[in-house]
């Protein structure tokens, strides 16, 4: 069984909804970002999803525009990502880790040798958000033949005909978007998700979570009792930006600050079922 | 199923939206249902002959069209070499070839009910278009364009305000025309039901290129048959700008396979191709994926986009259209670039020798005319594509030449 596989098994053995949560992979610096990558399963997440920082994030909103935006200034590369998981995994051989970018970045390291610098580092999936179904030559097929889960993204425009092509080469988990638009904007409508979550899970037996527009700890409590979990990450990513000094780097306290954000969310999706 | 037929260049893109290794649809699952939307509606709309009577009227009535093929005499007399003529897109309605693209993607807009139009600018050239078609057929239009090109082109920024468009400065990123670009479609992504994204050039998720090319190849038709009339025959040169390609595509494209015809695609090299400050995609870039298609692209080491620089804002865009790509690496087509000073002195010449100022997007391609047509054989016949006139950079010619206005 995978990493993610595990943690799904337990989750379902404890009835809780997985809480997931969305860090700028360098922001606001790298060493910062590696500390608080450490302390993030302590603080209850289930699974980390790390964002690989590019100049032309076309669907995200301005919260993590600006986290990609700091984490270049700050020198990070796609190398660099890599071997901050690996040293995360040196720690911790059991959360999932998750690389959420965008392909660019990915086509211009080469995808064989991405593949396995991944895999290597200790990887467990990737979200391509320019990468649908299309395009699953490019970068879906070669990564489940290296042992990459590939999780797509289902959205509210993806319509019955539609959903077995996005379903078809997922893997590992399947992630809802709840809403039209970037990160970062609107916020889910608990029914229209709870409608969306039954239409998925009637053609797949992989977990859905869901994401996009989740900013507090209550609607993460109410959508987890709908779905299989929760993904939070512009919110995160804001407690990071409202501790940064006037030269961009850390104010005493961030990761502390950030960790116990982390930890309200996480209780209230791992209570929501009461 | 379109097989590409290995004897002729003009029947990409494959049904994958690819022309070789280029182009395709890199965009998020949101957008998908949108473009596949829209491929239909366009595959119905190609075949339609009420569609192209309707669009044929307003190019006559509303744009000028057909724009005249003028043998520019006393240019070719001073370069002494290649007769020279232009294709005086610049004579079009809203002062470029813009407006055939635009009238084109609205009447699609209009077939399939929708009722917001977006679109992103960096001269304000396809904004201001954009928003003329829209007053014309009463639909809300919303333009994105770079703050700093809002502050760098106020005449067309006013303009777009007159006919009705709200302009949006878009600060993310760095500002310019690719982050206009990022910011429209994340509009769409956030506007599914009503809004059509109209894009200004052949880049774009399939179908965008080959649809902006087929409705700008109204320019090389009508030479071709304009040549044909006033040379007897098929010239040997054509020549063309290149920001994202699509005035180029537009003449290039029904010449593709004829053999005996020389193409030259001309790239903003800003200070020079081998300096930070140019725009030229196929010169200085490499393949990488953008904006819902792979082409060639300005970017670092860690495939990061960086910004493209040109005197020109309509050519300051750090990729190029995947038909372009394409026809590259098949060495169809022949791409050079010329600097910021060059364009400055064609366009110098071009105002002095032929009373027409150009924009500073073709006075590109007429700076390589200066350079190839001494070379050449009096009997030889160039077109250059004059796709913009010169009114919208007045102001960065004065600054350039230390003149004030
Ligand atoms: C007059 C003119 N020419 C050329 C361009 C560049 O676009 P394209 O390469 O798509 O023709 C622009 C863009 O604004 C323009 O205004």
């Amino acid at each position: 069984m995978s990493r993610i596989q595990q943690r799904f098994a337990k989750l379902k053995d404890e009835n809780r909804a997985a809480f997931v949560s969305f860090v700028m992979a360098g922001d606001p610096k790298p060493d910062t970002f590696a500390k608080l990558l450490k302390g993030l399963p302590a603080a209850g997440v289930d699974i980390i999803e790390v964002g690989m920082p590019f100049t032309d994030p076309m669907a995200d909103g301005p919260a993590i525009q600006l986290a990609g935006q700091r984490a270049i200034a700050a020198g990070q590369t796609l190398k660099g990502t890599l071997d901050a998981i690996a040293t995360f995994r040196k720690g911790d051989d059991e959360t999932p880790i998750v690389l959420m970018g965008y392909y660019n970045p990915i086509f211009n390291h080469g995808v064989e040798a991405f593949l396995k610098d991944a895999k290597e580092a200790g990887v467990d999936g990737l979200i391509v958000v320019d990468l649908p179904p299309e395009e699953d030559a490019e970068l879906c097929l070669p990564a489940r033949a290296a042992g990459l889960d590939f999780i797509r993204l289902a959205t509210p425009t993806t319509d019955e005909a539609r959903l077995p092509a996005v379903l078809k080469n997922t893997s590992g988990f399947v992630y809802y978007v709840s809403i039209t638009g970037i990160t970062g904007a609107g916020s889910a409508d608990t029914g229209a998700v709870e409608a969306a979550m039954a239409r998925i899970k009637a053609k797949t037996d992989l977990p859905v979570v869901v994401g996009f527009g989740v900013k507090t700890p209550e609607q993460g409590a109410e959508l987890a009792k709908v779905a299989d979990g929760v993904v939070v990450g512009s919110a995160i990513i804001d407690t990071i930006a409202g501790r940064l000094d006037r030269k961009g780097g850390p104010k005493v306290g961030l990761i502390k600050n950030v960790t116990a954000f982390v930890k309200s969310l996480a209780d209230a999706v791992h209570s929501a079922r009461g | 199923m379109t097989v590409q037929d290995p004897n002729s260049f003009r029947t990409g893109p494959d049904e994958d939206g690819r022309f070789g290794q280029f182009g395709g649809r890199f965009v998020a699952e949101t957008l998908m249902p949108l473009i596949l939307d829209l491929e239909k509606a366009w595959d119905d709309a190609k075949t339609d002959r009420s569609f192209k009577t309707e669009m044929e009227n307003l190019w006559r009535y509303y744009v000028g069209r057909p724009s005249p093929l003028y043998l520019a005499s006393r240019l070719t007399e001073h370069l002494g070499g290649a007769k020279i003529y232009m294709k005086r897109d610049e004579l079009n309605h809203t002062g470029a070839h813009k407006i055939n693209n635009v009238l084109g993607q609205i009447l699609l807009a209009r077939r399939m009910g929708k009722t917001r139009i977006i679109a992103e600018t960096g001269a304000g050239q396809h904004g201001v278009a954009t928003a003329t078609v829209c007053a014309k057929f009463g639909l809300k239009c919303v333009v994105f364009m770079g703050a700093t090109d809002v502050e760098r082109q106020k005449p067309n920024v006013f303009r777009m305000k007159l006919l009705g468009a709200e302009v949006v400065p878009v600060t993310s990123g760095r500002s310019t025309l690719k982050d206009a670009m990022n910011e429209a479609l994340r509009d769409w992504v956030t506007n599914v039901e009503d809004t059509f994204y109209c894009i200004g050039t052949v880049a774009g998720p399939h179908p965008y290129p080959a649809m902006v090319r087929d409705f700008q190849s109204i320019i090389g038709w009508e030479a071709k048959s304009q040549i044909k009339h006033a040379e007897g025959r098929m010239p040997d040169v054509l020549i063309a700008c290149i920001g994202g390609g699509s005035n180029a595509m537009g003449l290039f494209h029904p010449f593709l396979d004829e053999a005996d015809v020389k193409m030259i695609g001309v790239e903003a090299g800003g200070k020079g191709v081998d300096t930070d400050e140019h725009a030229a995609s196929l010169m200085g870039g490499r393949p990488g994926v953008l904006h819902g298609n792979r082409t060639y692209l300005l970017q670092d080491d860690d495939g990061q986009i960086v910004e493209a620089h040109s005197i020109s804002a309509g050519l300051d865009y750090p990729g190029i259209g995947p038909e372009h790509a394409w026809l590259k690496e098949a060495e169809r087509v022949e791409y050079v670039s010329i600097k910021d000073d060059e364009a400055l002195e064609a366009f110098k010449l071009c105002c002095e020798m032929e009373g027409i100022i150009p924009a500073l997007e073709p006075a590109h391609a007429l700076a390589h005319v200066m350079k190839i047509a001494p070379t050449m054989d009096k009997k030889d016949v160039i077109v250059l594509n004059m796709c913009g006139r010169g009114d919208k950079d007045i102001f960065t010619v004065a600054e350039a030449l230390g003149t004030e206005i």
